[in-house]
């Protein structure tokens, strides 16, 4: 009797023991901007996403032990840096997270490939991250630059925009959007008839928008961001340019911004996004779920990168198993595994960190067509997810050979 | 602006230095054993920011001059030196000796602009010409815009000694930041000093003395501008980035209330500002949203309450001279 | 079609008619700024934070209680310059005795403060606000389509401008005012309570801050750093135009708001920088600003 209690308790300790060694042990930071100019379209949304996908994928695989910190790098590069360094060197995070903010994003990029960490980017545009700076240990999610570019030319064309006057935030993250639409557009069959550029950060955008009214162009682009972006098309309906003809693409606009504009102002409007929470069930029930993190509010493609990017690295880890991983070997493993989440579909991490699905073009509705809070988009196009984003031999990345 | 009254007028002037002297090793001494405690990242940073704070100081606290744009002189000399590093690939002490070249031609012909007028008018000018060059910062090619200069390598010191390691990176900090206080202070307690002193109790009584005022001020801008630069210059290679962020007015706007906490007119007190104000943003990092708004508090409550700053606070109270 | 330097004459009429409807924001606001230092001495740095109160005062009225934008227009002033006379009841009647810079770094704490509160509670992307029905569309002017939001911004500018003007340099209040700042002591021997005119002052000033507010809310992004961007430009102008001079405000807000609309016809990248340059001359040459009375 007493040697069977004796065995049973061994046994029992062994299974214990065995357990907790399978146990995977994973942190993840989630570095945002909460407090200032990206606190909508990433911020504590980005935290509330991060948060379901850890239970998500928790709930399912037990065995996944997951913790979680957060910070605010409040749009500096310096403070980013910092955080960076301080987590990976002292708090032990494997994976860095979101970043709004291609400055910051740049600097934590060459934090992560000197400490063979992991980071992966939801929230910033630069599509240098996945060209002439990338490296072996950052993943872009959700969108870049030339995808943005991209979609909005192509497609703005093939629907009939093939006149085209720019609107350009003057400083390097403008022009580049302006020169990769312009190209576009050229490439597609239409023509730019003429641009302007504004200075960052302008509040009054009328002599400009009378620029673009007489150029009598058929879309006015919109290469720049945040602010700017808004008061561009606040203004652009006090000119009644969307009622006098031509058509507004905004190159860089989240669902956030046209919330902030109401429907009245951004009606018309042409953007391209990766995802869009009214699009199907699924992202319907996710944002509600999402929402009783962060009532009132919508959340943007930026939201939806922070969930699929940690499923998928939660996945990857699963897959290695327990033990220590460095960075490079883990993103080694993302990139041979093709993604699967509930959010971004089917697609797959490229070479040079570049992840890859379908895009869309939506157009912003009118007040009468809008049917309940938050019904702000209707579909215009799909764009298949191979052509959506930049050529792999196009974009200078080291990691792609020939 | 208000200062410490002199509690020591009247006593021999080794009692006046000696106060400052102990502070002096102290702070030694706490910044010695420090990157044993803390991470020594965050303390190199907050050790630049604090020879910035220090900088600035020279003209508030000791010639009355307030400068609203000493950002300009921090952040062109961050780009400068990232710049040397980084594409020049000049080693470490040629970049940060770039960096703090353009912050001293800088403040040349900055401070030949400002020190026409005094007051409101001087600041407002200074304020004009720092953002005359963000917006120059922002356009340029040198200073890659928003992105900022990434990537900057640390190299070796004299060819000699690998920055990579953190703590060779440290001493060096800690070399720069000591001889950067050392420097001030010296300037501080010499007949330069006493004159810029003077300026600032009662610029016409100088100049009835036969003091050449506007030289007096021009080469103690000049000095200010270029410390400022010299702690710039050591950011971006301790962080290894340059950045818009570190141009712009906010900058200095955060300088001034470094100082302003710590302590005007004091020698450390723009010291301990500047760990306070870097510790409270790095701890309020995960409550992200309400460090504007505690900032904010910080001004009113010192400009109504603490107008002397923590230091100058201690100062008064123990009757001596920080 | 006549051309003046390679623009045609069309489209540079055009562009000076917006540069003059830009004045007027910046006359607006600066006016406000010359009101409290021409008469207080403090340099209100949350004078933009304040302009933010206004344009969210008149999108709050309009959540909570229905009312649209010609009530907001009256009551969103008056709500924030009660905010006004606290914040000076409070915290800038200790600093008069003190050194200029002292107001000057108060009123950026408050400011701080002022936005961090805004951007918590309502997120820093911005908040919809459109212009009102009766001021809707436009007409096409030959020159250019004029939308009649902005023909009634300048209206209503030049109204409050000039009148604010002629209170303070015309009438016996205006000259009790002008007494008070210069000789508080002889005045208050008078039998008039200048610590009560002075409150009256600042909340007044910061009254029309909020007006500008509300008037801009239509048209530019109401968010929390809507202030934050303007207020450097608005401090330029008001340096140019002298710190205490009302007309001088005035007309510099108009006239520079004509040149910077003339740089962004001819040399746009450099609309913003302008000004500053403008400012640091004018420094230079007339140290008192152009119609400024103290050197």
């Amino acid at each position: 009797m007493k040697k069977a209690l004796g065995l049973a308790a061994l046994a029992a300790v062994l299974a214990c023991g065995s357990a907790n060694a399978q146990d995977i042990n994973v942190k993840i930071g989630v570095l945002s901007d909460m407090s200032s100019l990206y606190a909508d379209i990433g911020g504590p949304g980005s935290v509330a996403a991060a948060k379901m996908a850890i239970a998500d994928f928790t709930k399912d695989h037990p065995n996944v032990k997951v913790e979680m910190i957060t910070g605010d790098h409040q749009n500096k590069p310096d403070i980013g840096t910092q955080i960076a360094n301080q987590w990976f060197d002292v708090d032990k995070v494997d994976m860095i997270i979101d970043v709004p903010n291609s400055g910051v994003a740049l600097a934590v990029s060459q934090v992560a490939a000197q400490k063979n960490k992991i980071f992966i980017v939801s929230g910033a545009a630069a599509s240098t991250l996945t060209g002439e700076k990338c490296n072996a240990n950052t993943v872009h999610w959700t969108y870049d630059t030339w995808m943005l570019a991209n979609g909005t030319g192509k497609a703005m064309v093939k629907t009939g925009g093939d006149t085209w006057f720019f609107l350009t935030a003057d400083y390097a993250f403008g022009h580049a959007l302006e020169t990769d639409t312009a190209a576009v557009v050229e490439k597609s069959g239409g023509k730019v008839l003429g641009k302007v550029r504004h200075p960052l950060n302008t509040n009054d955008f009328s002599s400009f928008l009378l620029q673009a009214q007489s150029s009598k162009a058929k879309v006015i682009g919109l290469a720049n961001a945040g602010g700017d972006t808004i008061n561009s098309i606040k203004q652009a309906a006090e000119f009644g340019i969307v009622k006098g003809g031509q058509s507004l693409a905004g190159l860089l606009v989240f669902a956030s911004d046209v919330a902030a504009l109401g429907l009245p102002t951004a009606q018309g409007l042409v953007l391209t996004e990766t995802w869009y929470w009214d699009a199907n069930d699924t992202n319907r029930a996710w944002t509600k779920r999402w929402q009783q993190d962060r009532p009132g509010k919508w959340p943007t493609m930026i939201h939806a990168g922070v969930y699929a990017g940690i499923m998928h690295y939660l996945k990857t880890r699963l897959a290695m198993g327990p033990g220590e991983h460095d960075g490079k070997s883990v993103v080694a493993k993302m990139k041979s595994m093709p993604t699967d989440d509930p959010l971004f579909g089917k697609g797959e991490v490229r070479v040079d960190g570049r992840v890859i699905h379908p895009a869309y073009l939506f157009e912003v509705k009118k007040p009468s067509e809008s049917k309940y809070p938050g019904d702000f988009y209707k579909l215009r196009a799909t764009i298949p997810a191979n052509e959506a984003f930049r050529p792999l031999n196009e974009g200078k990345c080291p990691l792609v050979s020939g | 602006m208000e200062r410490v009254v002199d509690p020591l007028v009247n006593k021999p002037s080794a009692w006046r230095t000696r106060s400052e002297l102990i502070g002096f090793l102290i702070m030694v001494l706490v910044l010695a054993v420090a990157p044993f405690l803390t991470y020594p990242l965050f303390l190199m940073q907050a050790m630049c920011f604090a020879l910035f704070a220090c900088a600035f100081n020279l003209l508030i606290g000791y010639v009355g001059l307030l400068s609203f744009g000493h950002a300009l002189y921090f952040g062109w000399a961050s780009y400068l030196s990232a710049h040397a590093a980084k594409v020049w690939g000049l080693s470490p002490e040629l970049a940060i000796l770039t960096g703090t070249a353009t912050a001293a031609i800088c403040g040349l012909v900055a401070g030949s602009l400002a020190i026409r007028r005094q007051g409101i008018y001087f600041a407002m000018i200074t304020l004009a010409l720092a953002q005359m060059m963000y917006f120059y910062a922002l356009q340029a090619k040198l200073t890659g815009g928003e992105d900022g200069i990434q990537g900057v390598p640390r190299g070796r010191l004299f060819g000699l000694v690998d920055l990579h390691n953190e703590m060779a990176m440290y001493s060096v900090v800690l070399a720069i930041f000591l001889a950067g206080v050392l420097f001030i202070y010296r300037i501080i307690h010499s007949p330069f000093g006493e004159v810029l002193k003077a300026i600032r109790e009662n610029e016409a009584r100088a100049i009835s003395l036969g003091y050449k005022t506007d030289r007096y001020k021009l080469v103690a801008f000049v000095l200010s501008a270029t410390l400022a630069g010299v702690a710039g210059a050591t950011k971006a290679i301790v962080l290894q980035l340059a950045s818009l962020t570190d141009v712009n007015w906010p900058m200095s706007g955060e300088v001034v209330l470094m100082t302003l906490v710590g302590g005007l007119g004091t020698i450390f007190g723009p010291v301990v500002g500047a760990f306070v104000i870097l510790l409270m943003q790095f701890k309020l990092a995960p409550i992200g949203e309400w460090v504007l708004v505690i900032q904010g508090g910080i001004f009113v409550a010192c400009v109504l309450l603490f107008r002397r700053g923590i230091v100058g606070e201690i100062a008064n109270k123990l009757h001596i001279r920080l | 079609m006549i051309e003046i330097f390679g623009i045609p004459s069309q489209a540079l009429f055009g562009q000076l008619l917006i540069g003059l409807i830009n004045g007027s924001f910046y006359a607006l606001l600066s006016l406000g700024l010359a009101v409290i230092f021409g008469m207080l001495n403090i340099i209100n740095f949350s004078h933009g934070a304040q302009y933010m109160m206004g344009a969210f005062a008149a999108y709050l009225i309009l959540q909570y209680s229905g009312l649209g934008y010609w009530p907001a227009l009256i009551i969103a002033p008056i709500i924030v310059g009660i905010t006004g006379v606290i914040v000076e009841r409070l915290f800038l009647q200790w600093l008069y005795k003190l050194d200029h810079l002292y107001g000057l770094l108060l009123t950026f704490g408050l400011a701080l403060i002022f936005e961090g509160v805004a951007r918590n509670y309502f997120g820093s992307a911005g908040l919809p606000y459109t212009v009102p029905e009766s001021l809707q569309g436009g007409r096409n002017l030959g020159f250019m389509f004029l939308p009649n939001y902005r023909a009634w911004v300048i209206v209503a500018s030049l109204v409050v401008c000039i009148g604010t003007w002629f209170v303070i340099e015309r009438t016996r209040l205006g000259a009790y005012l002008r007494a008070a700042t210069e000789n508080p002591t002889l005045v208050r021997a008078f039998g008039i309570n200048v610590p009560r005119m002075i409150t009256l002052t600042y909340g007044f000033g910061v009254a029309l801050a909020a007006f500008a507010g509300v008037m801009a809310a239509p048209i530019y992004n109401v968010s929390p750093q809507m202030g934050s961007e303007l207020i450097i430009v608005v401090f330029a102008v008001v340096v140019i135009g002298g710190m205490g001079s009302i007309l001088g405000a005035i007309v510099t807000g108009f006239g520079l708001g004509v040149i910077e609309g003339l740089t962004k016809v001819f040399f746009p990248e450099a609309s913003n920088t302008v000004i500053f340059v403008i400012m640091a001359i004018v420094l230079l040459v007339r140290p008192a600003g152009l119609f400024g009375r103290r050197a």
